[in-house]
């Protein structure tokens, strides 16, 4: 790599991590951020980008990105899925193990890593399986998949065939230090179901899956992770019990984090109301109330990531009578608008926001990235805040098209992606 | 909560029956009337009204049924409409791209309604949504959502057995409303005809979170739920569920929630008592019940065929419903 030295100015610079909100320039050399206000001794920059009236963060990590690849290549692909997050201001994607083949070997790790290097988009780590072939039954090589480079361990939507496996799961994972990422779910109880249990499930006629499918399961997974000391993490709450549940044991000491999908901040179980394929998630989408207490366990900080649990689909996917149709929704276009659209709409402001799409995540991946520290590698997104766009088919970059925000007017637009000190996305050439 | 309402035309004409909800007051009256047009149809000895003639129907329908199935035939029929059954097994799991191939590949053909019966909610909808303009969806049963031509026959059935004035009825609904899209078609039909009192009855492991909000009141006792009825319709409880996680047995189920004589008597004595059919004798109700003077299970099915008229006839692209009548 050449010697590039990028100058970034005028921008109004927000790291939350490091507590940095005003207009300073910042200074990247050879790929990493070299100083913050004042240039370093004898910088003279090949580019400078000009950042006034823009807003210069950390680049986005996102908690949780279904890239499609290996397996699904008709839905996405991990070079479009990564160019697509480049252009929503997204540096990092963590990829779930629900691949297939399933990651639950090092070559699985090794071929995502490969493709996304080739892609020269967004960098991708991942999750290793929390059992072989997430089949619940048998402890994967955890310590192999450590070494290749996954950040973590999860089960992914799989279930667990016992507690008994999922007690020696957790043991093993503590064993390395692993952080375990879970899916609150009863598997009995949300058996079949398509749509959260209540109102909207009986006048549809749609099977349910009640609250305590989820609030069952948060409570069994923390008394095992009491039990086991592992490190745990709550992946896509949608309950208000269930958030209270996790601040109660984060403020008893218990080593547990969680975080909550965009949709579910915006949406509730009322949207489903003419069996609109583009609302079936899973989870679902719950009752007003929940996504008021999500709201609020996200300004509270018990939930300390936001993300858009990307689901790209081809259309057929969602071409079916609703319970047939495939759930989740692509969400790497808008993930960094409908963060701000929480800023928008009063609900936090822009500092505490960006946190949790950057240092949030971060912290939760236990990853070197989401902030703008001196001698960080320069993840960078820049971004208009007082731009915005329309979401539909045109606009978006994902593969994937199904989205329920269709038609919204989204704040912000990112004129440039840098990752690694290379700009993998400018608006200018876009 | 509103509803983009895709059953009703823009001059509020049916073009689609998918479920008895969204629905109005008027166009439900509409269709009771009209099926009254149609009632006297069935005993003249030629049977046949030359109202839909030309226009090609199409059965289609992806889970088993016989006595649905049958009664819409011979409505169709008797509206001179050609009529082509197509059942597509329950087993064989059919995939959105079938489905819309199947619809697409049918419509082809130039077809006029699609009647259909599906094991998964919304399915009705979904057709109704894909289906080209002049092409009417009549929902034969979709999953547990809606049965609206049953639940119809049923306010018809209740229309002549108690009068035009809902307002001053207590209806029963009792048995598996979790599973019963009749139930739910017919508590929106109930609500939107004035029923002044609308009870469902059964233990809680039967009753759907949240059921209230539809307008009905709970009982778990059925001499409570009976007292001073007017009518009673019990539902079909599938033998498997019997079994299950939801009730002990089927004999534990008959005690508390079996019709017979004895808990009949907490009801208005000229109670209506009615069953979509079919019955497990013994288990819903005692046969001395099914078969004797209140019951009036049998109507329910010659009726449901003038119903069934009366909503192809309203929903086919056609002449208003006054100039079919004979």
């Amino acid at each position: 790599m050449p010697k590039t030295s990028i100058k970034i100015s005028g921008g109004r610079l927000i790291d939350p991590c490091n507590q940095i909100d005003g207009l300073f320039d910042l200074y990247v050399v050879d790929g990493r951020i070299a100083a913050i206000g004042t240039a370093p001794d004898g910088f003279s920059e090949n580019i400078e980008l000009d950042a006034r009236g823009l807003v210069v963060t950390p680049g986005l990590i996102d908690l949780c990105a279904r890239l499609r690849e290996p397996g699904q290549e008709h839905k996405a692909s991990i070079d479009s899925e990564c160019k697509a997050a480049a252009a929503g201001g997204i540096t990092t994607l963590c990829c779930p193990p629900d691949t297939n083949p399933v990651i639950d070997t090092p070559a699985v790790v090794e071929l995502i890593r490969h493709r996304a290097q080739q892609a020269g988009a967004a960098r991708v780590v991942t999750l290793g399986a929390l059992t072989r072939g997430l089949r619940g039954e048998q402890l994967s090589e955890m310590a192999a998949l450590q070494q290749a480079g996954c950040v973590g361990v999860s089960n992914a939507l799989k279930p667990l065939t016992s507690t008994l496996i999922e007690r020696r799961t957790f043991e093993y994972a503590a064993t390395f230090g692993l952080t375990v990422f879970l899916h609150a779910d009863d598997a009995a109880l949300s058996a079949n179901g398509c749509i959260h249990e209540g109102q909207l499930s009986t006048r549809l006629g749609l099977p349910g899956i009640p609250q305590a499918a989820e609030t069952v399961a948060v409570a069994r997974d923390l008394a095992l992770i009491q039990q086991t000391g592992v490190r745990a993490h709550f992946c896509r709450l949608t309950t208000q019990p269930a958030v209270r549940m996790v601040a109660r044991a984060q403020f008893d000491g218990v080593p547990v984090s969680a975080d909550v999908a965009i949709p579910n901040l915006y949406l509730s179980e009322l949207d489903t109301i003419e069996f609109g394929a583009d609302y079936h998630f899973i989870p679902p989408l719950r009752t007003q109330e929940d996504r008021e207490g999500l709201r609020e366990g996200l300004l509270s900080g018990t939930l300390s990531a936001l993300c858009s649990d990307h689901q790209p689909h081809e259309p057929d996917a969602k071409l079916a009578p609703f319970p047939a149709t495939e759930p989740g929704a692509s969400g790497v276009d808008s993930l960094l608008s409908l963060t701000l659209k929480l800023v928008e709409d009063r609900q936090t402001l822009l500092p505490a926001a960006i946190a949790r799409v950057t240092s949030g995540p971060a912290k939760i991946l236990n990853i070197p990235y989401g902030d703008l520290a001196v001698g960080r590698v320069a993840d960078i997104c820049i971004f208009d805040p007082h731009s915005s766009w329309r979401l539909d088919e045109t606009s978006m970059n994902s593969q994937g098209k199904n989205t329920p925000f269709r038609g919204w007017e989204m704040p912000g637009r990112v004129r440039y992606t840098l990752r690694d000190g290379q700009i993998i996305f400018s608006s200018e050439t876009s | 909560m509103s509803v983009n309402n895709l059953q009703i035309r823009t001059d509020g004409r049916l073009r689609h029956f998918l479920s008895t909800e969204g629905l109005n007051r008027g166009l439900l009256t509409e269709i009771l009337d009209t099926a009254e047009s149609f009632a006297g149809v069935a005993e003249q000895s030629v049977k046949k009204v030359p109202l839909l003639r030309g226009k090609t129907i199409v059965n289609l329908f992806f889970e088993a049924s016989t006595r649905t199935r049958t009664t819409f035939e011979l409505a169709a029929k008797r509206l001179s409409a050609d009529v082509l059954n197509i059942n597509i097994g329950a087993s064989a799991t059919v995939k959105g791209e079938t489905l819309l191939d199947t619809l697409r590949n049918l419509q082809a053909m130039h077809v006029d309604m699609f009647v259909v019966r599906h094991a998964d909610s919304g399915t009705a909808h979904f057709i109704a949504r894909h289906v080209l303009p002049h092409v009417s969806v009549i929902n034969a049963g979709d999953g547990r959502h809606a049965h609206p031509t049953q639940a119809m026959l049923d306010m018809f059935t209740i229309r002549r057995e108690k009068g035009a004035d809902f307002g001053r009825l207590s209806v029963a609904i009792v048995g598996d409303i979790a599973n019963s899209r009749v139930a739910r078609s017919q508590i929106h039909a109930l609500n939107l005809l004035n029923t002044g009192d609308v009870r469902i009855i059964a233990p809680r492991t039967l009753i759907p979170s949240h059921i209230e909000s539809l307008g009905v009141r709970v009982f778990h006792d059925l001499r409570e739920g009976l007292r001073d009825a007017d009518v009673v319709i019990m539902l079909r409880l599938q033998r498997e569920r019997m079994k299950g996680v939801v009730l002990p047995s089927e004999h534990e189920y008959y005690q508390l929630y079996g019709l017979t004589e004895e808990k009949l008597s907490m009801a208005k004595p000229d109670i209506t008592v009615m069953h979509p059919g079919p019955i497990n004798r013994g288990v819903e109700m005692d046969s001395q019940v099914a078969d004797g003077p209140r019951s009036v299970i049998l109507q329910q099915v010659t009726y449901g065929i003038a119903v069934r008229m009366a909503v192809m006839s309203m929903a086919i692209q056609q002449k208003t419903p006054q100039d079919g009548d004979a």
